[in-house]
């Protein structure tokens, strides 16, 4: 287990996991290809309804719908969560082949992923708690992949760990899911950029500061200039 | 040319004690379930078996392991999601007390070693799992800057799928997101056994809609639609 210290989070209440979604829903431009991991990312989808967003499903799935209704669940149309889900007009089908060459052609615009790590550099951990103690095997999936293929990478998660453990570190201690390839971090307090200087701080939650972030961060953070108030 | 089969058993009787074995699904859909129980009943061990996941949102696939018909699983989303479900799990139980030897994978790698070697493409460099435990061991080099490492195709020497319709000669359609692996395993098996909901005659398939062209499948068997499998994930 990992020996790192406990924070202090601040007192104010933390974001929700759907508004976590829906900031990043936020960020997503209009005409973009995106794929959403299990857990938080997959709420972006309830925020996205009317746009001209088209979601990827690794199963071999463009154009996703929502989740289907009780009574109309079909064995044979699910998405890689195993949720049962619905077309849409300009819906495809394809093999997983082919479902991967899209993640690592880099036609996927932005993928969301979950992360039980983040360090200063970018590198992403999430899919092996080692507390779980299953050694150096885990359940992968498309989570290596899309790290790599992804033209851009959101990572959606809470700022430190249930316990208290910060989740952004100087460096990872969890076993990699890939190097450097985080771009933005949003968080339940915060909203930060993986830039080339280190972890730009852009926005925190009403009445949470920058030094409070700080305090649950256990790697520097550069405070950006127009730093503000996250809105949503 | 007719590769009909009358029945499951008859379909995989030839397969020997260490085998290696592709299974189609991606958790509930596109599951060759009826080939999986035959296989179970038959009852051939020091299986090696190449899947998605091994009875997560699959019960026939838990039936080998629990009848300790596996020696080696090769995956990339083995276990389930949940760390107490997991410990529950017989088949995260078998590789924590090492009855099972568990070889993972990113799940596009994990597709492309099978679609290789049904490709006669030995081996590919991709940028998944570098810097990560999946490289350990493996050959690393730069294009263009960028690390990639070397992966080998993974060809099979029997592979399960599960189609919508298929037709005496092997041509075979999937049904929305049950189309999955079936097709990059029906490539890489050796011989390939394609069970089907529906078997039409030759001819009545739209050419033009074929999913996997039957030069990749050997035997075709009918055994309807599956009932509804309300396994969880």
């Amino acid at each position: 287990m990992s020996k790192i210290m406990k924070v202090t989070v601040p007192e104010m209440p933390p974001l929700e996991r759907e508004m976590i979604a829906l900031r990043i829903a936020n960020m997503l431009e209009d005409g973009s290809y995106v794929n959403l991991g299990i857990g938080i990312p997959t709420l972006v989808s309830n925020w996205i309804e009317g746009r001209d967003i088209i979601l990827q499903s690794e199963i071999g799935m463009l154009k996703c719908g929502p989740l289907a209704e009780e009574g109309e669940h079909d064995q044979d149309l699910i998405n890689a969560s195993c949720q049962f889900v619905r077309d849409m007009p300009g819906t495809s089908y394809f093999n997983v082949e082919t479902s991967f060459a899209m993640i690592r052609g880099g036609r996927m615009d932005v993928a969301v992923l979950g992360a039980l790590q983040v360090s200063a550099r970018g590198d992403l951990a999430g899919w092996n708690n080692p507390a779980r103690g299953l050694g150096k095997t885990g359940n992968i999936g498309g989570s290596m992949d899309l790290a790599v293929g992804a033209k851009k990478l959101i990572v959606a998660m809470e700022h430190v760990t249930p316990a208290g453990h910060p989740k952004i570190l100087e460096a990872c201690t969890y076993p990699l899911t890939a190097k450097g390839c985080v771009d933005v971090i949003v968080t339940n307090y915060a909203l930060i950029e993986v830039t080339p200087k280190g972890l730009l701080l852009k926005e925190a939650i009403p009445g949470v500061s920058a030094e409070d972030v700080q305090k649950m961060t256990a790697a520097p953070l550069i405070i950006a200039e127009d730093f503000h108030e996250m809105e949503l | 040319m007719d590769k009909v089969y009358p029945s499951p058993e008859a379909a995989i009787e030839d397969i020997p004690d260490g085998a290696v074995i592709a299974f189609g699904s991606f958790f509930t859909a596109g599951k060759p379930t009826a080939l999986t129980r035959a296989l179970a009943k038959k009852g051939i061990r020091n299986l090696t078996v190449v899947a998605q996941q091994v009875g997560t949102g699959n019960e026939e696939m838990l039936e080998l392991v629990v009848n300790g018909q596996i020696k080696k699983a090769i995956c990339n989303y083995p276990f389930p999601r949940s760390a107490s479900k997991g410990a529950q799990h017989p088949f995260e139980q078998a590789v924590r007390s090492g009855k099972i030897e568990l070889e993972i994978y990113p799940i596009g790698t994990f597709v492309e070693k099978l679609r290789c070697a049904g490709a006669g493409i030995p081996a590919f460099y991709t940028a998944a799992g570098v810097g990560t435990v999946v490289a350990e061991g493996k050959e690393v080099r730069v294009f263009n800057g960028i690390e990639y490492l070397l992966e080998l195709a993974r060809p099979v020497d029997f592979a399960f799928v599960h189609a919508w319709k298929g037709d005496h000669e092997g041509n075979l359609v999937y049904r929305f997101t049950a189309q999955n692996y079936n097709n990059a395993m029906a490539m890489a098996g050796k011989v390939t056994i394609a069970e089907v909901e529906t078997l039409v005659e030759t001819g009545e398939l739209d050419p033009n809609f074929i999913h996997t062209p039957g030069i990749f499948v050997k035997r075709v068997v009918e055994t309807g639609k599956p009932e509804f499998s309300q396994s969880l994930v």
